[in-house]
């Protein structure tokens, strides 16, 4: 625990300090901001809700991304760079050099999305929605980012170069993403399987609407904590090689 | 303090190291020897838990690597062949976080991180970004990282590589600092190297112990580079100004010379060359009696010496049978 918090500072304060992250914050607020204000605000009048619905469907695409890019360097950079060795032949277990790249990775995550709350606070203050509706929104934003976080620190510790890195990560979430698709094409009762592995559609779309249901916040930690022990194991069996 | 018996460590199916065998004292400073590709890094990689071994046993200080690799990490310092730097960190924070994650409580670590500047000479740097540096510096902040949680054992892998001649210098000062407080190993391809700051030196190749011994041992086991052994054979080039065939026979007048002959003359100078075999140390009486004989006596040395380790080196290096060569 202790190691995980001392590499999730460390990580942090690469974050502050590269170029990378402000790059990344600075793109999604952009997007966000454009987003809401040309698509979710329309130019007619509009409920509310529907107004939240979009804002936070517009958001989750962005968080998708940005935990892809955010994620891409944590293990596969370190290897690039020959930084690696430092963790590999420090008395820390792979799981807690992990845990804190995803503890650090998250944490960055939500200082980000937390900026974009301006979007919502111009709802709430000039329209009629719900403080709920906002907050269930949020967490359905951040688990989705711990879980697409996960898999991009999983694709980072299979790679060798962060933009390989980002291309398997990019691979896996944009397979999952579209798993709802591919249930479309199923036939029953595989296709209720198909779908309820896809990371977005039926999992996303009840916090959008301000709906909290255990099973999608179970899906999602479930996703995090397969891809984060995906990641662990793999440094493990690097060491064999 | 460590005990290698029988290492193997295959990549795929190319084998990188193996039988490997040698134990190292507590307090030694033992350097490794190789070309590249003969399985030194990768020898140290095992060593430091970097990396598992295929097959055979590796201690340290009585502990396994595969069985207790955290136990060993926390007594280790590890340079890698790149240092492993993180430039956006100060040399501080750096030092810091390499010490913190090896067990350094935060009281201790602030003390460490002072002392281990202090003997790498990092002070006037400590606040600098890591990306400011230069290499020389990145090499001293790498063996900083590697001493900062006062390991009893100091694993470098090639610390001087791209060194320049003055930070070579520094570099091996460094290291003959630290010897005493740590069991240091340390690898390189440049054997005068490792001679300058080793006790002992290991030769490998292909992944194998080809030679060991002092550099002075192993630069004698080829041919007399070091003192004079009773009942070596002594080659000489004697280079000499006047008449030949008088030189020719004064120096196999000279007891103990068994062979005598010229090579080709320097016509300008009037100077020609002598290579004398001789079956004892006669450079003293065969000068004497050269001089005595009225010639000009311009050069005596030894020759087929190997001055250079390298080329020690080559021999022990190029031919499996070297190292029985060498005994012989």
């Amino acid at each position: 625990m202790r190691n995980a918090l001392l590499i999730a500072r460390r990580e942090i304060g690469a974050y502050l300090r590269s170029p990378l992250g402000y790059v990344i914050v600075a793109a999604v607020l952009l997007i966000d901001g454009l987003y809401f204000y040309a698509y979710a605000l329309g130019d007619g009048s509009q409920l509310s809700a529907d107004v939240l619905f979009r804002f936070f469907d517009g958001a989750s695409g962005t968080t998708m991304i940005a935990s892809i890019a955010l994620s891409m360097r944590l293990l596969a950079g370190e290897r690039e760079t020959g930084t690696a060795v430092l963790l590999n032949t420090a008395p820390v277990r792979d799981r807690e050099i992990v845990a804190g790249k995803f503890g650090a990775a998250f944490a960055f995550v939500t200082v980000m999305t937390a900026l974009t709350a301006y979007m919502p606070a111009l709802i709430f203050v000039n329209g009629r929605v719900a403080l709920g509706h906002i907050l269930t929104g949020y967490l359905g934003l951040l688990l989705l980012a711990s879980a697409a976080l996960a898999i991009g620190i999983f694709a980072s510790s299979l790679a060798r170069t962060q933009i390989v890195a980002v291309i398997v990560g990019a691979a896996i979430l944009g397979a999952m993403l579209l798993l709802w698709l591919v249930a479309k094409v199923t036939d029953p009762p595989l296709s209720d399987f198909v779908s309820g592995l896809a990371i977005h559609h039926e999992r996303q779309r009840p916090f959008m609407k301000g709906v909290l249901e255990l099973e999608n916040v179970v899906y999602y930690l479930a996703v995090a904590y397969f891809f984060l022990l995906a990641a662990t194991k793999t440094l493990e069996a690097r060491r064999w090689k | 303090m460590i005990e290698i018996k029988d290492l193997y460590k295959y990549y795929g199916d190319r084998r990188a190291v193996g039988p490997l065998s040698f134990t190292i004292e507590q307090g030694e400073v033992v350097g490794l020897l190789g070309v590249n590709g003969a399985g030194k890094t990768t020898t140290l990689r095992i060593l430091a838990c970097d990396l598992l071994p295929s097959s055979g046993s590796v201690k340290v200080d009585g502990l396994d690597v595969v069985a207790e690799p955290d136990a060993i990490r926390r007594r280790i310092g590890y340079l890698p062949d790149t240092p492993p730097l993180y430039p956006e960190m100060s040399v501080r924070d750096y030092l810091a976080f390499a010490a913190r994650l090896r067990g350094t409580s935060r009281k201790e670590t602030a003390k460490r991180v002072e002392e281990a500047a202090h003997s790498t000479q990092l002070e006037q740097v400590l606040d600098e970004p890591i990306s400011s540096l230069s290499h020389g510096f990145r090499q001293r902040v790498g063996i900083a990282q590697a001493i900062v949680h006062k390991p009893r054992l100091l694993v470098l892998d090639e610390p001087i590589s791209g060194l320049d001649p003055v930070q070579i210098v520094e570099m091996r000062e460094l290291v003959r600092r630290l010897r005493g407080e740590h069991t240091i190993v340390v690898s390189s391809h440049i054997l005068s190297e490792v001679g300058e700051t080793c006790d002992r030196v290991l030769v490998i190749h292909q992944g194998r112990l080809s030679a060991s011994g002092t550099s002075a041992e192993l630069s004698d086991r080829i041919q007399g580079t070091g003192a004079y052994r009773e009942g070596q054979t002594m080659n000489l080039e004697v280079t000499v100004r006047g008449a030949e065939a008088d030189a020719l026979a004064v120096a196999r007048a000279v007891q103990g010379v068994t062979r005598a002959e010229s090579s080709p003359s320097n016509a300008e100078l009037r100077a020609f060359t002598l290579r004398i075999e001789a079956k004892r140390d006669v450079r003293g009486d065969l000068a004497a009696a050269l001089v005595g004989a009225d010639l000009a006596l311009l050069e005596l040395v030894r020759s087929e010496r190997e001055r250079e380790l390298e080329s020690v080196f080559l021999r022990l290096a190029s031919s499996d049978g070297a190292s029985k060569e060498g005994a012989a």
